[in-house]
């Protein structure tokens, strides 16, 4: 044991709670064996304290789901202390790009035919229509430049705040998140230009003008600068 | 090396084997030199259109399975001087007889000889589409002005824009009743070209001398002053890269004093 080996735990009360600092420069097992010794060695708690929630930051370590489940285990034996969370500065390469393509946009010129299923994982923008028929499945909003006349579905994992715009919307269904909507009489003569569909405050699907959504979903407005 | 084009639709009744039969007539009159050839094995009616049932000999599946050459095959069309030949579809077998392998091979054959190998396909979008359109180098959709079939041909263009071997559909509107558009009661040309987006090749007017023909085993494209024999024929000339303008639909005005009318209007 050098001098060096007895800084890897850092212990910082902040007005949150306890931070744990721990080093990445050492070994995971160096890691725990610290760990252990110095959450036992410096607190007492009384009998009647609250528990107390323990941020742990990592550094620039990568730790798998087990490894993170050890330390927090090791952490909740010390009677009143919780784990919160635990900071990370890396992911893996995996992590990376799910979140990626998650939250980009995605570009594509076609026409989505009858029995065709074009499936994005984040945004879509189809620069095409939607054929009676065919589907169009996104993980986020669905943009669709051309005529909706098949079925959209946004938020297909789950995201009810995503959105359906098309700039003509004749959808036979809309699907946001685990809802659905058919396709009301109206639409089966004339499509209405330029419009977006989205969840309520009452759990529905409602189609609206282009406009309501800048109040509906403020997270999608991004305008910066300018008057 | 000539260019396989196969006539397909995803619906059946629509008119493949009638636009298949007129467009090989079309293009022979026009003096390329054409090869039919039938993929609806099981149900084959290209050679009872084209006039052509009681000179079969062999077969398409006959020439897979080796039991005869290509050119014993061929029924020729004695109309036309060593232009246009048929290549019969086995009528004892089913579409499993073949597979895509093999009609690409006898098609490729085929093109050497031929400016032109029209391949008509069965309904549906099972083996025996899958075995039409593998030898094909572009293709013609045919519809009707009808929902369903618009519906069908909309699949059906999908599935052959995934094929890389095929360029860009071409579309065939066929069976059009002028007073039914003009009612409304049909859905409009504009309409279904936009629906299917890709290029508009050709129009057909609903005539009932087509299916007359078709009984006769002459193809309607045999007679220089029907409407729908000069569409095919405008259709060919298209394939063949003229620019023709898409004919009017216009019923033609019957009787002696409408003939006189027209001479004197001066058109």
């Amino acid at each position: 044991m050098n001098k060096r080996s007895q800084q890897n735990v850092l212990i910082k009360g902040t007005k949150d709670g306890l931070t744990l600092h721990l080093d990445d420069g050492c070994s995971f097992s160096e890691l725990i064996r610290e760990l252990e010794t110095k959450l036992s060695l410096n607190y007492r708690f009384q009998e009647n304290d609250p528990l107390l929630a323990v941020k742990v930051h990592i550094g620039n370590r990568y730790l798998t789901e087990a490894q993170k489940e050890e330390i927090k285990e090791l952490i909740r034996k010390k009677k009143k202390l919780v784990v919160d969370e635990i900071v990370s500065n890396v992911m893996t390469y995996d992590e990376a790009k799910q979140w990626k393509d998650e939250n980009q946009i995605e570009t594509v010129a076609k026409v989505i035919r009858s029995g065709q299923v074009f499936e994005v994982p984040g945004d879509l923008l189809l620069i095409g229509d939607v054929n009676p028929g065919g589907k169009v499945v996104a993980g986020g909003n669905v943009y669709i430049m051309g005529t909706l006349k098949g079925i959209a579905h946004a938020g297909a994992h789950g995201n009810s705040r995503a959105v359906i715009a098309a700039s003509v919307m004749k959808p036979s269904q809309l699907r946001i998140s685990e809802l659905v909507s058919h396709a009301p009489e109206e639409y089966t003569n004339e499509g209405h230009g330029m419009e977006c569909a989205f969840i309520d405050n009452d759990e529905h699907i409602v189609v609206e003008k282009l406009h309501v959504l800048k109040k509906q979903r403020p997270n999608l407005n991004r305008l910066e600068g300018g008057l | 090396m000539g260019e396989a084009i196969v006539i397909t639709s995803g619906k059946g009744g629509v008119g493949k084997t009638t636009t298949s039969a007129n467009l090989g007539t079309s293009l022979a009159i026009l003096g390329k030199r054409v090869c039919l050839v039938d993929t609806d094995i099981g149900l084959r009616n290209l050679d009872v259109v084209m006039g052509l049932e009681n000179r079969i000999i062999y077969d398409l599946v006959d020439v897979i399975d080796g039991r005869c050459k290509i050119h014993q095959a061929l029924v020729k069309d004695k109309r036309f001087d060593d232009l246009l030949y048929l290549l019969p579809a086995a009528q004892t077998s089913d579409k499993t007889a073949v597979n895509p392998e093999q009609m690409k091979k006898l098609i490729g054959e085929l093109k050497q000889d031929y400016d032109y190998v029209i391949i008509d396909c069965p309904a549906g979008i099972e083996q025996g589409f899958k075995n039409a359109i593998a030898g094909a180098d572009k293709a013609v959709v045919v519809t009707t002005p009808e929902t369903s079939a618009v519906r069908d041909a909309d699949r059906i263009i999908g599935l052959i824009e995934k094929e890389d071997h095929i360029e860009s559909p071409k579309l065939v509107i066929n069976r059009i009743r002028n007073h039914m558009l003009k009612n409304g009661e049909m859905l409009d040309i504009d309409e279904i070209t936009t629906h299917l987006s890709i290029d508009l090749l050709g129009i057909v007017a609903d005539d009932d001398q087509v299916i007359k023909a078709s009984n006769q085993g002459e193809p309607i494209a045999l007679d220089p002053n029907n409407r729908a024999s000069i569409a095919y024929r405008n259709i060919a000339r298209r394939i063949l890269g003229e620019s023709v303008p898409l004919n009017p639909l216009e019923d033609q005005p019957k009787g002696f004093m409408a003939k006189l009318k027209k001479i004197f209007a001066g058109q």
